[in-house]
């Protein structure tokens, strides 16, 4: 398959599971700042959001404050910042557009659709929260009818295996953030200093990655952060946890490199990470530090990617 | 001008046999039904992204070409004579081609004047004496057809470098029998759908001899801004080829191979939907993005084969075309079975003199132009406008040729105000390969949606209709 292509298809589902993730992080963080300044604390919201996604920085060269409307605004609509949900979404119709021939008829309608509908719709974004309930929810289904049409009607092939890539390395980075940036709500208990405050954090945190029914699943406990952590971070069994991306990303890595008759540097890159989480406990991650360990992993996982690019997609 | 032949109703409006059937249908049929399937048809389209993009309009980059649901029928005799027509006319423009870049017997028998080859822009001296593949130059040509009576065909232009319009003819096929089956199940219409089929046979039976057994062919693109990318991706998509851009290409050892996630591969034949100018930016444009460095060494080792091959534009310029009957004769020693529009040759003094004095009923077009732009049609035009165009035509004849303004014949098309006679013409689709030359019976019909209009393209304003032709 041409290099070109498979880039396409592994950028495509990247900017897909950004969008769907963008629109995470707005829901979450709206249902936290909706509840009264007694249960939440004195943190901007509205600045965490900014930082889970990303564009911390960039999003003062064009606001002054990180308020509610102007966070929506940046994450959303905005052509200024190049992953607004607009932006992924513009960006995956045009990768799409250059790669129609590998994708399923499927695959294109969604993509398509949501394109003209974010044109027809939401070009002049949402006027109160009601539509911005509604465009968020748009969204989430653009995701996971992509992520869907992909996994029900592609052919198990090379193009298959870089879209998931893509999916993966992508849900991994954002998993990461998330934690990157409330790391400091879910130390372990001797260390915990913000009390009960902290619980509507909690809750957000699964919100954002879907995962508070799952969380009463896995441990049939009341919300405890340390296990929130070990959820998001070693739990195989949750989609988006940095363990499972990693058995995914290895898996797909592999099914590339037995049809191509050849393993290289990003089977191996990506097999010492999964191979690390495989091996962690939480207890030593904490005494290590959950930080520390956050901020290696995103680094990992970003030279994955570029490790990827080198090998087969230029 | 007087009315123009329709192809239901004629001059006379007895209604032709061809469309017995669907005059019965158009009676039976409400006209909010057909405005109802009209809007499901957009609404198809734009599903499907079937768009065109129009160069320069900067708020609409990806625009819908308007769907007529009315269909254009032709007999099986009628479909029959044309495609005799188009064969003749295409095999005569393939020995023109070796000629002009091989023995030139056809300039020293005086038929055309050299300065007319040589001085031409689009003449390419880089073929000289290149062979290729079974001296097919023109693999894809896409003829232009008007009719104004219901005897004679007449080519309009020649398309032989890189024709579009084929994904249309088949979408629009698609679309119509999703749409009116019954309508479908009342006739017998040929099917178009092997078209993919036959292209990717023609192309794979031009392959170089240094190509595998099992030769590898791919589009290539210009890109996504082109504005028939989407054209490319269908076919790319129907053929199972790779769609390419010259960024994927790398040459090595004058042989062409594709980047792809397994390293390099050769490529064979490559069906170019890049104009020659930005091929390979080391013979022809060097500022082209576009092309691939050293495309053209690969083609003069006889490594890779171009579809359609490097320098057909001489063939299809519009200061040639007026030579056609000529060409075909000298050739094929055959009558043409098509007709040429009479055509004036502004760079002859005595027909710059009529076209001079005649503007005002003449249509002008530039000799290298195309898609409808830089074109003046006489009767249409301001006072201002044929002015403007007079002292053009003074400053550089041979860059301009003129025809009469002729009555393209209609067909029933759906406006605002019901049905109502649109000039039509018709782009059938000619395949050459090493075997045989095959024409899907069919092609893309092109319509002047706007009353009285005679510019059938689609950057300007034309829409598009399914062509049926009826078996026995």
């Amino acid at each position: 398959m041409l290099s070109r292509t498979a880039e396409n298809l592994f950028w495509l589902a990247r900017y897909v599971e950004r969008a769907e993730y963008l629109a995470r992080t707005i829901d979450a963080t709206l249902r936290v700042t909706a509840l009264p300044a007694a249960y939440v604390g004195k943190t901007n919201e509205w600045d965490s959001a900014l930082l889970t996604a990303g564009v911390g920085a960039s999003f003062y060269d064009h606001y002054e404050e990180a308020n509610e409307r102007n966070v929506i605004e940046y994450l959303s609509f905005s052509d200024e910042n190049p992953s607004s949900i607009r932006n992924c979404i513009e960006a995956a119709r045009l990768n799409s557009r250059s790669v129609r021939t590998a994708l399923t008829s499927e695959m294109w309608d969604t993509i398509n659709s949501a394109w003209i509908e974010l044109q027809a719709v939401w070009s002049k974004g949402t006027g109160n929260r009601e539509e911005l309930a509604k465009f968020l929810r748009f969204v989430q289904e653009t995701s996971l009818r992509f992520d869907g049409s992909a996994y029900r009607t592609m052919l198990r092939n090379d193009a298959y295996w870089f879209s998931r890539l893509g999916v993966h390395l992508e849900r991994a980075d954002n998993t990461a953030r998330i934690l990157d940036v409330k790391y400091h709500v879910l130390l372990p208990e001797e260390e915990h200093v913000g009390g009960p405050l902290d619980y509507y954090q909690w809750t957000s945190i699964l919100r954002s990655v879907s995962a508070t029914t799952a969380y009463h699943w896995v441990y049939r406990e009341t919300l405890k952060p340390w296990l929130i952590a070990d959820l998001l971070i070693l739990n195989d069994t949750l989609p988006r946890s940095l363990a499972s991306c990693y058995s995914n990303l290895v898996r797909n890595l592999d099914q590339i490199g037995v049809a191509y008759g050849r393993q290289g540097a990003s089977q191996r890159h990506a097999r010492g990470i999964r191979n690390r989480l495989e091996h962690s406990h939480m207890d030593d991650i904490f005494q290590r530090g959950v930080h520390e360990f956050i901020q290696e992993f995103i680094t990992d996982n970003s030279r994955l990617g570029e490790i990827i690019t080198k090998q087969y997609l230029i | 001008m007087a009315a123009a032949f329709d192809e239901m109703n004629g001059l006379g409006g007895d209604l032709r046999p061809a469309y017995q059937e669907l005059s019965r249908w158009l009676k039976e049929t409400p006209p909010d039904a057909l405005e109802y399937r009209r809007q499901e048809a957009e609404l198809l389209f734009r599903r499907i992204g079937i768009t065109f993009a129009v160069y320069g309009d900067a708020e609409a980059t990806e625009r819908l070409i308007p769907f007529d649901v009315i269909p254009r029928i032709m007999s099986a005799n009628e479909w029959t004579l044309l495609e005799k027509g188009l064969k003749q006319r295409v095999l005569a423009l393939n020995m023109f081609l070796k000629d002009i870049y091989h023995g030139r017997d056809i300039l020293r028998a005086n038929i055309i004047p050299e300065d007319l080859i040589f001085q031409n822009p689009v003449f390419r001296p880089e073929m000289n004496g290149q062979d290729v593949p079974h001296d097919i130059y023109v693999h894809i040509a896409g003829i232009d057809i008007i009719r104004t009576d219901p005897d004679n065909f007449i080519v309009l232009e020649d398309n032989a470098r890189t024709p579009s319009g084929v994904s249309y003819m088949l979408e629009n096929r698609e679309i119509m029998m999703r749409l009116f089956p019954d309508l479908f199940a009342r006739h017998r219409v040929a099917p178009v759908e092997r078209y993919p089929d036959e292209l990717l046979s023609a192309l794979r039976s031009v392959a170089p001899h240094s190509a595998a057994a099992e030769p590898t062919v791919a589009l290539m693109t210009p890109g996504v801004y082109n504005s028939a990318y989407y054209e490319h991706s269908f076919l790319a998509d129907k053929l199972g080829i790779e769609l390419v851009e010259g960024r994927d290409l790398v040459v090595k050892n004058d042989e062409v191979f594709m980047r792809t996630t397994e390293g390099l591969k050769r490529v064979d034949v490559i069906y170019r939907r890049v104009d020659d100018d930005f091929l390979d930016p080391l013979t022809f444009r060097p500022d082209s993005a576009l092309g691939v460095p050293g495309l053209m060494s690969a083609y003069a080792a006889g490594n890779i084969t171009l579809a359609n091959a490097v320098g057909t534009g001489i063939a299809d310029d519009k200061a040639i075309y007026s030579y056609m009957p000529d060409i075909v004769k000298f050739y094929l020693s055959e009558e043409p079975i098509l007709k040429n529009v009479q055509t004036w040759r502004c760079r002859e003094p005595q027909d710059l003199s009529y076209v001079l004095d005649n503007l005002a009923d003449l249509v002008v077009k530039e000799v290298h132009g195309s898609g409808g732009y830089g074109m003046l049609i006489g009767p249409a035009a301001t006072k201002a406008t044929i002015e403007a165009f007079r002292d053009k035509l003074k400053r550089e004849p041979e860059g301009f040729i003129a025809q009469p303004t002729l009555a393209l014949s209609t067909c029933p098309t759906c406006t605002d105000k019901g049905l109502a006679p649109r000039h039509v013409d018709l782009r059938p689709f000619v395949l050459t390969g090493s075997e045989r030359t095959t024409i899907v019976p069919g092609g893309l019909t092109r319509v002047a949606l706007k009353e009285g209009s005679l510019v059938v393209n689609s950057s300007q304003g034309g829409g598009t209709k399914d062509t049926w032709i009826l078996s026995e």
